[in-house]
């Protein structure tokens, strides 16, 4: 056992690399579920039917298909069909992000949604235009809500990078695993491993609790202060079927 | 486009698929039976009177939670090596789950009015037949269709069982993919029943959801 931890400090580097990609991965997969998730979220609030459409058909695709088919047709099967090779990280940013960015589209529509008709009804007749009443009045709001859904789909993102080991982008499974390989410290390792991404989803979990509170002061809400540390784990995550009414 | 699409791969193909399809929903469909047995009772130590049940359970559950899948998978398959890796992808996934479904169940049983338990007490009922009698089956349908909808995700998630070399349906669609260089058909076809087993499936959740008055 002090075999493993003993190779583990020496690789640090390695161990650092591959946490930076298996960061990486979330943060920009994160942001691009994020554009998605808005895009298609207006669209799918839109009054023309082609445009929700369009929404509900790609937002149904990416749900209703499991993300280890996309990432491996994304990294397989594109390649062959287009000739663009895309290296692992970029796959794995893309495949997360169409797949979460379809999930927060869901989010984003009943967040959308929730905000009391009055609210609308009023900054139209306020005469603030669509743009200004979005931006002002409705997204502020909005924002709110969407933040618990949105940290529990970045959790579940985190925990879709390791899926990037098996198409050979060397994260941060796949730097641990080859320790393993080599020290054979099977339990070691795989603790270790389960203990860093443990830490990593409970920063993510502060990091967007605490911008929750600063969106609701931003409301004049204010939170108890045992809310930042709050675990979002343990809400329902956007489901398949209706997630946020 | 200077690909060769054979569409007598996707028909060759699909039989094979189709096999690993059923071992998919075995691993689905039996993962999901231990997740919502396994979940009733984390909700149940979730409430127990003694602190020493609880924060071990609940600390438990929240680091299986919060830990990626394909590790647990991969860490309990290395470790115990000479049990059947579909046994193994079934209990895994189970645990997964029932952690995911004990938060479910809790938020069932605490949606029960005050009152009911109330009752039982001034009718002198037992523990166990307040549970079974009154408790449970009024919790259970508030917890049917966040089961469905773990389910489905458990469904999705069932190809990381082929890393641990379990015959479902993806590792099917890779081995045919690479011996007759069919990569791209397989993996859409496959892609294209998953769509077609999940998304009916989820249309059916959303009108239980409905009828549960959600």
């Amino acid at each position: 056992m002090g075999d493993f931890y003993s190779t583990f400090f020496d690789n640090f580097g390695d161990v650092g690399s591959g946490l930076w990609v298996t960061v990486q991965a979330t943060l920009l997969g994160g942001l691009a579920a994020f554009a998605l998730s808005f895009v298609l979220g207006f669209m799918a609030n839109s009054r023309r039917l082609l445009v929700r459409g369009v929404s509900r058909i790609v937002v149904e695709f990416f749900r209703g298909t499991s993300l280890y088919v996309q990432l491996f047709w994304l990294y397989y099967a594109l390649p062959l069909l287009t000739g663009y090779e895309l290296s692992p990280v970029f796959c794995g940013v893309v495949a997360f992000g169409l797949n979460y960015g379809a999930y927060g589209s869901e989010v984003v529509r009943g967040a959308l949604n929730a905000v009391p008709k009055a609210q609308y009804e009023a900054a139209i007749a306020l005469n603030l235009s669509p743009f200004q009443r979005m931006r002002r009045v409705i997204l502020p709001q909005a924002w709110v809500q969407m933040i618990p859904s949105f940290t529990n789909l970045l959790i579940m993102l985190l925990k879709s990078t390791p899926l990037m080991w098996l198409i050979s982008a060397a994260d941060l499974t796949s730097v641990v695993q080859t320790m393993r390989d080599r020290t054979g410290a099977t339990v070691s390792a795989y603790l270790t491993l389960l203990v860093i991404y443990f830490v990593l989803a409970y920063a993510l979990t502060l990091a967007m609790n605490a911008l929750e509170r600063a969106a609701k002061s931003r409301l004049g809400q204010r939170d108890s202060a045992g809310g930042l540390f709050r675990s979002r784990s343990a809400e329902l995550a956007s489901e398949p079927a209706g997630g946020v009414k | 486009m200077n690909y060769d699409w054979k569409w007598d791969a996707v028909s060759d193909s699909f039989p094979l698929l189709i096999d690993g399809f059923w071992t998919t929903l075995l691993a689905t469909a039996l993962g999901s039976l231990v997740a919502a047995v396994l979940g009733l009772f984390v909700a149940m130590a979730g409430r127990a009177p003694t602190a020493w049940i609880r924060t071990p359970v609940k600390a438990l559950m929240e680091f299986i939670r919060s830990t990626p899948l394909l590790v647990q998978l991969v860490g309990v398959y290395t470790v115990f090596n000479s049990v059947d890796p579909l046994t193994i992808g079934i209990v895994v996934l189970g645990v997964h789950y029932a952690s995911y479904m004990g938060e479910a169940y809790r938020a069932g049983i605490d949606a029960v009015p005050k009152g009911q338990w109330e009752a039982c007490r001034a009718l002198s009922m037992s523990p166990g037949r307040t549970w079974r009698a009154v408790i449970l089956p009024q919790a259970i349908r508030n917890v049917l269709p966040a089961l469905g909808n773990y389910a489905i995700a458990m469904f999705k998630e069932t190809p990381l069982l082929a890393v641990i070399t379990v015959g479902e349906m993806v590792l099917q669609a890779r081995e045919y993919g690479t011996t007759h260089f069919a990569t791209a058909e397989v993996f859409t076809l496959a892609g294209l029943i998953f769509l077609v087993a999940s998304y009916p499936t989820s249309l059916l959740m959303r009108k239980l959801e409905k009828r549960l008055g959600h």
